[in-house]
């Protein structure tokens, strides 16, 4: 046999990644050619790296050819493990034990303001992802993703959530519709995500198969943190399902909006005023607030175009929507910005807290604020804004001992 | 490191041979420790009446001028690099040399770029012997490779003067290439189809320089105004039909870093400087071209305009950002001794706010006093740093040199010196044990920012304190490396032959390291 598979990309447009090419061979032992530009400072470890993953693959006669351009070891590995599994499909993932894909465990209603994706099969975007502070980092295997890539991009993505520290930011997946999601599921999901987006979302159904399979998935793998789902609407079947999709069950947090594949679908185009999906995206933000969830917009894709994002933001967030979705790490601050509660809505909100905090210490059973009532849902969205607040250094912690003075 | 037993050990702890290029050499003493006596050089008397009294210096061709100024072997050949990657007269300089069938030749450049790669031919056959100067790209292959037959000597800018004023280089000919000049040898960089902004670089050249020889595509009759170059210095007048292509001199548009790493970094440089208090009404600072430097000033402006208040003086290079700054009321002077956008050339021609300098000004070890080491804010790169703050800015970790020392060196003196630089490039930790090559001790290094965070000289106790409850991700400098290296791997350690391909000297004409021949085992 002489048969070569390959995997990962070249060239020096491929920072960050490498292309591997693995040929069978009948004897001769494990062949290894590496061009690679930090040859002089890794070749050794590169060489190294795969004849591990051969020995653990059990092949013993093979040519392998790196060609390298500055691939770190998780990536190497995942290139390495997609050439070898398209050689033998049955093969068993490659995991490396120590690794520091740190995982915080995800809340309900934590804030989603900003939703950073990150093409699934382009190692280098993912590095450094995590510095960003974005409120989730979607590791995408859906649209971003030719079709004949699928097999490596997920074994890249699932080292990548194995290995790399996200920071604060929600560890979030992009699924493909099933039957490819399936796959997707159970190749992530042990990987500890916090969130899985489901595109192209239609019926309550999509989102109940979705969660079954996620609770297979965490069960068999022994996880025990929630698992949140986000259905994306981009659709006019998907939007006016809005409603049963959101209350579809207990783990949908949020409804997003991909206006792309919505515009297109309505037969028109998107436009930065964004006034032919202004009743879509008005549907989807009450069909959240009635299930009490969350509303997050589409992303906005000029990405040197700062001023009309801030536009579309304020926009965003008139309609009702907690976030929006990002595709360069500099749209982040921007959004961050337009989501963050002014200081007249953080007054109010410390008013609020405050007014009930004293009647309860009072005794006082209906709680008011000048002639208005203070009922629990004015309450909660006051604690949340404060918490906001707090988190972006608006107001200090100790808030109660300095306000109104 | 192995060295030979008549090796000396420098105060920075490296090995450094006792002689190169058959001359003495003075091991580094430690910073502030070398202090040469005697009188300056001076090129020999020339007397006025030897000259065209029609004030004509004109002569036929490079060829001509060069062997009236009486061109022989192992002679010192200087030139300037103000026309950067587009310039078109060194090459032709050592073509003509070379046509001459002189042989030895030593190049002095203030700076090489990739343009400069055909000077191998030159180098190969025998015309030039070494360089003393900046080696980029191809021609740093070729040193490191140890295809020169002497030992390149690289220099600081502000060390290129020095060496030219206490006679350790005595500049037979000096060749500057002058975008406007008269046929007199007044020059500008001003004007012209090549015009370039500053001649700042060639101003040692055109007092010392034994010949002087300008070399112009844009000749205009008696009085060349302004005159940054000289006549009364200047030998002979060549017009050439080109002497640089525009696109390569000044870049259209010096562009603002787009990545996402380096605008974080920029972003952490900015938080800190005004964490720390140094962003204050009348302050000064220096910050480059290249894309990082750039969004950092973007910040700069956005914090002084918020505030009202003004930055007294930037020195440095000058591009259409600096220039808005200076339009825009948040910076007052602009010292500039390098112009890298035809829109900071404009600038340079119309704005007196807006003042040509040179090398002598802010860096000159032998000035009566520099710039750098009065100014507030310094940001710098570096291809390596080691946990000691050890900056390397010449050879990249596989040991191939690559970049010159620039004002590298000279800038550290000021009074916060920062480098920002990613954490790794393609795998590659930036922060090392130890520096490959030692271009500036870690005592004038303060703080090393990377997109991962910030690390501060144990030493800066003060700039510790003052922005230690600033929210900014501080670590020391070893966490830093760990976290590469957790990332990245540890690199594996290079190999070198024993042989010298070129030496760093420091700011005051000592020689602080060595760069030695790789080796190749592949």
């Amino acid at each position: 046999m002489s048969d070569s598979y390959t995997s990962g990309n070249a060239g020096p447009s491929a920072q960050g990644d490498c292309f591997v090419t693995l040929t069978l061979k009948e004897s001769g032992g494990i062949t290894v050619n590496i061009q690679s530009k930090v040859a002089d400072l890794f070749g050794k470890s590169i060489r190294d790296l795969c004849l591990d993953m051969m020995e653990y693959y059990g092949i013993p006669d093979a040519h392998l050819t790196i060609e390298d351009q500055g691939a770190l070891p998780f990536t190497l590995r995942a290139r390495l493990e997609a050439a070898v599994r398209k050689a033998f499909p049955d093969s068993k993932p490659f995991r490396v034990t120590d690794h520091s894909g740190v995982f915080h465990p995800s809340e309900k209603d934590r804030f989603r303001r900003s939703r950073l994706y990150l093409p699934g099969n382009n190692p280098k975007l993912m590095i450094n992802a995590g510095l960003y502070a974005a409120d989730g980092i979607i590791l995408d295997l859906e649209d971003s993703v030719a079709p004949s890539r699928k097999d490596e991009a997920r074994i890249l993505v699932r080292n990548a959530l194995h290995e790399i520290d996200f920071g604060s930011s929600e560890r979030m997946i992009r699924i493909n519709p099933f039957p490819e999601g399936i796959l997707d599921l159970e190749a992530l999901i042990p990987e500890k995500v916090n969130c899985v987006l489901i595109p192209k979302c239609e019926s309550r159904e999509d989102v109940i198969r979705v969660d079954l399979k996620i609770k297979e998935v965490t069960s068999e793998s022994g996880i025990e943190h929630p698992v949140y789902l986000m259905p994306i609407l981009e659709s006019a079947r998907g939007i006016w399902a809005a409603k049963e999709i959101a209350e579809a069950c207990d783990t949908v947090v949020a409804l997003a909006i991909g206006l792309e594949d919505l515009t297109a679908d309505l037969g028109t185009q998107r436009t930065d005023e964004g006034d032919e999906s202004f009743v879509a995206r008005s549907l989807l933000v009450l069909a959240a607030r009635v299930a009490g969830i969350q509303a997050i917009d589409s992303v906005f894709s000029d990405v040197s175009d700062m001023e009309s994002l801030k536009k579309t933001a304020l926009e965003s967030k008139k309609l009702g929507f907690d976030g929006m979705g990002c595709i360069h790490p500099r749209q982040i601050p921007v959004i961050h910005d337009v989501f963050a509660p002014t200081s007249s809505e953080t007054e109010k909100a410390q008013a609020i807290v405050l007014a009930y905090e004293d009647a309860e210490k009072k005794g006082l059973g209906v709680v008011s604020l000048g002639s208005k009532m203070i009922d629990a849902p004015v309450l909660k969205r006051a604690l949340k804004t404060i918490r906001l607040a707090e988190t972006l250094n608006r107001i200090p912690k100790n808030w109660r001992e300095t306000y109104g003075t | 490191m192995a060295h030979k037993s008549d090796w000396i050990k420098n105060a920075a702890g490296r090995w450094i041979p006792p002689e190169i290029n058959g001359e003495k050499v003075i091991p580094f003493k430690g910073i502030g420790k070398h202090r040469p006596s005697g009188n300056r050089y001076g090129p020999p008397i020339r007397t006025s009446i030897d000259y065209p009294p029609d004030g004509n210096k004109q002569v036929e061709s490079l060829k001509d001028a060069l062997v009236k100024s009486g061109i022989r072997d192992g002679m010192v050949i200087s030139t300037h690099h103000h026309l950067r990657n587009g310039d078109l007269v060194a090459n032709q300089v050592f073509k003509a040399a070379s046509e001459l069938g002189i042989k030895d030749l030593i190049w002095f450049p203030s700076a090489s770029f990739p343009c400069h790669e055909p000077i191998i031919e030159y180098l190969k056959d025998g015309t030039i012997h070494h360089i003393e100067g900046s080696m980029n790209g191809a021609l740093g292959r070729f040193c490191s490779e140890g295809k020169m037959r002497g030992v390149g000597v690289l220099r600081s800018h502000g060390g290129r003067y020095q060496a030219i004023q206490d006679g350790e280089v005595k500049i037979d000919i000096a060749v500057i290439a002058a975008p406007t000049a008269d046929p007199f040898g007044n020059a500008n960089g001003l004007y012209g189809p090549s015009a370039c902004g500053g001649l700042g670089y060639s101003l040692a050249d055109m007092f010392y320089g034994d010949r002087v020889i300008v070399v112009t595509d844009h000749l205009v009759p008696f009085p060349c105004i302004p005159m940054q170059i000289i006549g009364n210095y200047v030998d002979f007048v060549v017009v050439m039909d080109k002497i640089g292509i525009p696109e390569q001199i000044v870049s259209g548009t010096t562009r603002i870093t787009r990545s996402p790493d380096r605008l974080l970094i920029a972003e952490y440089t900015a938080r800190f400087c005004d964490a720390a208090g140094l962003i204050k009404d009348g302050f000064s600072f220096q910050a480059g071209a290249g894309g990082t430097s750039l969004a950092i000033g973007i910040y700069f402006h956005k914090m002084l305009k918020e505030r009202g208040i003004k930055a007294r003086f930037a020195v440095g290079g000058s591009t259409e950002y600096s220039v808005k700054m200076l339009e825009d009321g948040v910076l007052e002077y602009m010292l500039d001794a390098q112009t890298f956008d035809l829109t900071a050339v404009e600038s340079m021609r119309n704005n007196p706010r807006h003042a040509d300098i040179s090398i002598f000004h802010c860096y000159d070890y032998h000035g009566k006093g520099t710039y750098t080491t009065m100014m507030d804010v310094m940001i710098l790169g570096a291809t390596e740093v080691d946990v000691h703050f050890n900056g390397n800015v010449v050879t990249h970790s596989d040991g191939i040199l690559l970049h010159g020392i620039g004002g590298w060196q000279n800038c550290l003196h000021a009074r916060c010196t920062i480098l920002p630089v990613p954490l790794f490039r393609n795998r590659i930790p930036i922060i090392r044990d130890e520096v490959t090559t030692l271009c500036g001790p870690g005592e004038l290094i303060d703080v090393i920012v990377t997109e991962r965070g910030i690390a501060i000289n144990p030493l800066r106790t003060d700039l510790l304190e003052k922005v230690k409850n600033s929210g900014l991700p501080l670590k020391s400098i070893e966490e830093l490396k760990a976290e590469a290296e957790a990332l990245c791997g540890v690199p594996e350690p290079v190999e070198f032959e024993d042989e010298v391909v070129a030496a760093v000297k420091w700011v005051d004409g000592t020689v602080i390291d060595v760069i030695k021949k790789v080796r190749r085992n592949l």
